[in-house]
């Protein structure tokens, strides 16, 4: 018996265990983003319609000209594109070559919001019902992929674009080359 | 008074832009074949609603979980099994997206440490009635 004695600090040890575990799940934050599983594939084959006047519709075979694109996928109705609208316009600036997915939207819409933010993009497709969002693993506006010039996806950024995550952005699109 | 108009002002300011386009029309409504629907309908149930997270897309409201039911539907519509669908799921936002967890490698834990804890149990158990 007394060389078991030991045992009896056991149920307190599991339970110091249990605490220690809780308390980490309690006060670290919860990352609930959801990323795309898509990161490292090739894009999904898509056709999407025009929706903006005289800016041209987007399809898989844009991505596949040999130089890396921004894939932005936006909406008119969503606030935190327009929080990431100039810094959209300071990647273009850049010289970075931008498209776009319009989620949910209607033309006249997505003229007004360009003319009120800025239209950094070279294409706009039309997404009407989240067909190529939910191909791409999307979860949400605004969200925007890195695709190198062989249409594979090497990065994507989730929530809006601020202006300390554009030299990320940036490098991505470097190393894709 | 101040307290209710602030109280108002806040559930306006917490509304989620709504989208500028309707939902597919599957979002809303049954396929024709009520086997079909029962079947769309079980998968559905095990698909977690990516903008919600903490319900299946067969209970979410949300616009998203619309067009995800939607795919279901026109999927199994054109004949393709659960199994294909939860799978093309899984390759684009991982297997955060299913509620059925496949039993595999990693999730093996999950599914014999009941077992392990009953035999713990039975053998704690075991040994404290032998002591008398």
């Amino acid at each position: 018996m007394t060389n078991r004695r030991w045992l009896l600090w056991l149920p307190l040890c599991a339970f110091g265990m249990v605490v220690a575990v809780v308390a980490w799940g309690l006060w670290r934050p919860a990352d609930r983003t959801v990323r795309s599983a898509m990161i490292g594939k090739p894009l999904p084959d898509f056709t999407l319609a025009p929706i903006a006047p005289g800016k041209p519709g987007l399809t898989t075979a844009d991505f596949r000209r040999g130089r890396p694109r921004l894939l932005n996928v936006f909406a008119s109705w969503c606030v935190p594109c327009i929080a990431e609208a100039p810094q959209l316009m300071t990647l273009k600036a850049a010289g970075v070559p931008i498209d776009a997915i319009a989620i949910k939207d209607t033309p006249q819409d997505i003229a007004d919001f360009l003319r009120r933010n800025g239209d950094p993009y070279a294409r706009i497709g039309s997404d009407v019902h989240s067909r190529v969002q939910l191909a791409l693993g999307s979860s949400g506006v605004p969200e925007t992929f890195v695709v190198d010039g062989r249409g594979i996806i090497v990065a994507q950024h989730v929530g809006d674009i601020r202006a300390d995550d554009v030299p990320g952005i940036l490098r991505a699109l470097a190393d894709a080359k | 008074m101040i307290r209710a108009a602030a109280l108002a002002f806040a559930l306006v300011a917490a509304t989620p832009a709504a989208a500028q386009t309707a939902n597919a029309a599957l979002a809303y409504t049954q396929l024709p074949d009520a086997a079909q629907e029962r079947r769309a309908r079980a998968l559905m149930e095990t698909l977690r609603c990516i903008v919600c997270q903490g319900q299946s897309i067969a209970d979410s409201d949300a616009d998203m979980a619309g067009e995800m039911r939607a795919v279901v539907r026109q999927r199994i519509a054109a004949g393709q099994t659960p199994r294909q669908i939860r799978d093309w799921m899984i390759a684009r936002y991982g297997r955060y997206i299913s509620y059925d967890p496949p039993l595999d490698a990693a999730t093996i834990p999950l599914w014999i440490a009941p077992l392990l804890l009953l035999l713990a149990g039975i053998w704690l158990a075991r040994g404290s009635f032998r002591r008398r």
